[in-house]
């Protein structure tokens, strides 16, 4: 058995490997805005029930008088409405904050169970090979070539509205990205001789599967996982702003949209503009963070 | 080539078929039908009767044989909200999605490909830079929150344009279209771009990806060093290597346009198969849905075909690969 001092030189500290990929990741300025702003919209989607304003669920706090008031109003109460007021009184700020919390809820859950059961699939159509894997990969091709929309569409169709109706649809819209992902990089991995190490010691295909193939898939995994959050939310205020989405009485983004939408035309913007905004800041955060992600992590796209 | 057309065919049918059973399993789970054909106080006799009338009172596998036979012979039901066949309601509607589909996608190339090429030729520009960084908005913006934008601005702010509807519409071989008039066309302005937005945005970056790729290349230099003006070695050299993929790809999206119009089409009331098909979900109209979806299906299949076969006729590869 060698000195732990010699592996030391061969396997360096996992510290510096993070520090490196955060050096490279705030080389570019657009990234760090990217990130910042992130956070931002994380940390006020967790922390909605604290610094909101109101609650904008408990009907004993809203005040139908208050109803479609333009941004900077006064209440009756003494509240002001820093982005007015909707057609039942409720703060927009307030919606907003909640809002947020369920279009990420949505956006982060259907990303990260579409990412388990594609990759899984990507990863088992790769090891198993023949039949099982041309008869996957047609099926990913199928679904690629329609459009994710009307995937979507037919789901909800078929099952309603409903919060987990919609992560649902948009898990199967999901996955067919991700199984191209694994299976693509689990070819490359399944030819290096750890694997032919891992299987000449006998290990299981399941085994070799998840502990072997899956680690070393990650990081394409993770930076489609990045991109797809953003895919996500941005669907999900889509199909609920058409009102094949959440339900009213969970309202994301979309939808809190949507409700503005009827008021629109007579000059009250404050109702729908400010939840769009809101959607755009976020979408573009994720994809700013996506984008560098994939600079940083693909060597081949590094320019 | 012509088995590898009559397998690709093969696998087209299969599809068909196979979307197929999944709406019409799909179709199935959703609400009981019986609900919504009897009255609340028929007698058990009266329920068995309807049952028995519509077929519902058949396995499964037998209702799916009859549909599919129907289907065939081009009878997808009859819709319960305007009591007509569902494929007629919706082919009287489809002129309407063709012609704003085929708008957006004129809009998205005569905005695109000057822009896209600009940012290829000069690419250090500081416009160029704003181009690229445009076509990321593009990307990023929620489709359909533009479209109320558009709305707030040219409608209702600025009072230019009107928010929706058709407008005045002219027949043009037996169909009625907006473009032939100046109150249609001018109604089709809002949704065209909204719809055009984002294939814009994808046009550019094609573009001038082509362009910085075509650019360094020798019959380029040799056009240059011959004197030609720049203006003629873009638009006679470059352009004319740079249509083909864009041709493609502006081909291929027609399909997401088509599906997107969904949305566009329920912003701006345009009265399309989008805008149809939402109501039809919304009011559950069966049979509506399931003549949306087959038309859909078709429709995807036929141009997934065309374009591999084209493929097939310019790349002799792919022949021969499978």
């Amino acid at each position: 058995m060698s000195a732990p001092a010699s592996l030391d030189q061969v396997v360096p500290p996992r510290a510096s490997g993070f520090n490196r990929f955060a050096r490279a990741f705030t080389a570019s300025r657009t990234a760090v805005v990217g990130l910042t702003l992130l956070a931002v919209v994380v940390l006020l989607a967790l922390l909605a029930a604290w610094i909101a304003p109101q609650n904008p669920y408990d009907l004993t706090q809203l005040d139908i008088l208050d109803g479609r008031m333009p941004p900077g109003s006064t209440s009756a109460s003494g509240m002001t409405f820093w982005l007015g007021t909707d057609d039942q009184g409720r703060d927009m700020l307030s919606a907003i904050l909640y809002g947020l919390r369920i279009s990420l809820f949505v956006g982060v859950t259907s990303a990260v169970v579409a990412a388990a059961v594609g990759a899984l699939l990507g990863l088992f159509a790769a090891y198993a090979g023949g039949r099982i894997e041309s008869a996957l990969m047609r099926l990913v091709d199928l679904q690629l070539s329609f459009p994710a929309i009307l995937i979507a569409l037919m789901i909800l169709a078929f099952l309603g509205k409903g919060v987990l109706n919609v992560v649902l649809a948009l898990v199967i819209v999901e996955w067919a990205a991700y199984a191209r992902t694994a299976r693509a990089s689990a070819l490359i991995e399944s030819r290096k001789e750890y694997i032919e190490a891992a299987r000449a010691m006998g290990a299981s295909p399941w085994r070799i599967l998840l502990r072997h193939l899956l680690p070393n898939c990650l990081t394409p995994l993770m930076v489609i996982a990045t991109v797809q959050v953003a895919r996500a939310i941005a669907l999900e205020a889509t199909l609920s702003f058409l009102g094949l989405g959440v339900p009213v009485t969970e309202p994301s983004l979309g939808m809190l949209i949507a409700n503005g939408y009827q008021y629109m035309l007579s000059g009250k913007f404050w109702i729908s503009f400010y939840p769009g905004l809101a959607l755009l800041f976020t979408v573009i955060a994720i994809n700013l963070v996506g984008d560098r992600l994939r600079d940083v992590l693909n060597p081949r796209g590094a320019s | 080539m012509s088995a590898w057309l009559l397998r690709r065919l093969l696998q087209a049918i299969f599809v068909v078929i196979a979307m197929t059973v999944i709406v019409f399993i799909g179709i199935s789970v959703i609400g009981d039908p019986v609900e919504t054909l009897i009255s609340q106080d028929a007698d058990q006799g009266e329920r068995l009767r309807t049952i028995a009338a519509f077929g519902l009172d058949r396995p499964l596998w037998v209702q799916y044989l009859s549909f599919l036979n129907g289907a065939i012979h081009g009878d997808l039901g009859r819709s319960f909200v305007y009591n007509e066949p569902a494929l007629q309601v919706i082919l009287q509607r489809m002129p309407a999605t063709l012609e704003l589909a085929v708008a957006a996608m004129l809009l998205a190339i005569v905005i695109g490909i000057p822009l896209g090429l600009f940012a290829g030729v000069k690419p250090h520009s500081p416009v160029s830079k704003a181009i690229m960084t445009g076509s990321i908005l593009g990307f990023s913006l929620p489709g359909f929150w533009v479209g109320l934008l558009l709305i707030m601005v040219f409608a209702v702010q600025l009072g230019w344009l009107p928010s929706g509807g058709r407008g005045e519409t002219r027949a043009l071989l037996g169909i009625q279209w907006s473009f032939l008039t100046l109150d249609g066309l001018q109604h089709m302005i809002l949704p065209a771009l909204n719809l055009a937005l984002f294939k814009t945005s994808l046009v550019m970056r094609l573009v001038r990806a082509e362009a910085r790729e075509i650019i360094p290349q020798d019959y380029i230099r040799t056009a240059r060093a011959k004197g030609l003006s720049e203006r003629a070695v873009v638009s006679r050299h470059l352009l004319k290597n740079i249509m083909i993929p864009v041709v493609t790809i502006v081909g291929l999206e027609f399909g997401s346009v088509i599906a997107f119009s969904v949305v566009t089409e329920t912003i701006f009331s345009w009265p399309g198969m989008g805008k149809l098909i939402i109501e039809s979900i919304h009011v559950l109209d069966r049979p509506m849905i399931v003549a949306y979806l087959m038309i859909i299906v078709l429709l995807f299949v036929a141009i997934n075909l065309l374009v591999d076969c084209l493929y097939a006729v310019l790349d002799p590869r792919v022949r021969t690969s499978r």
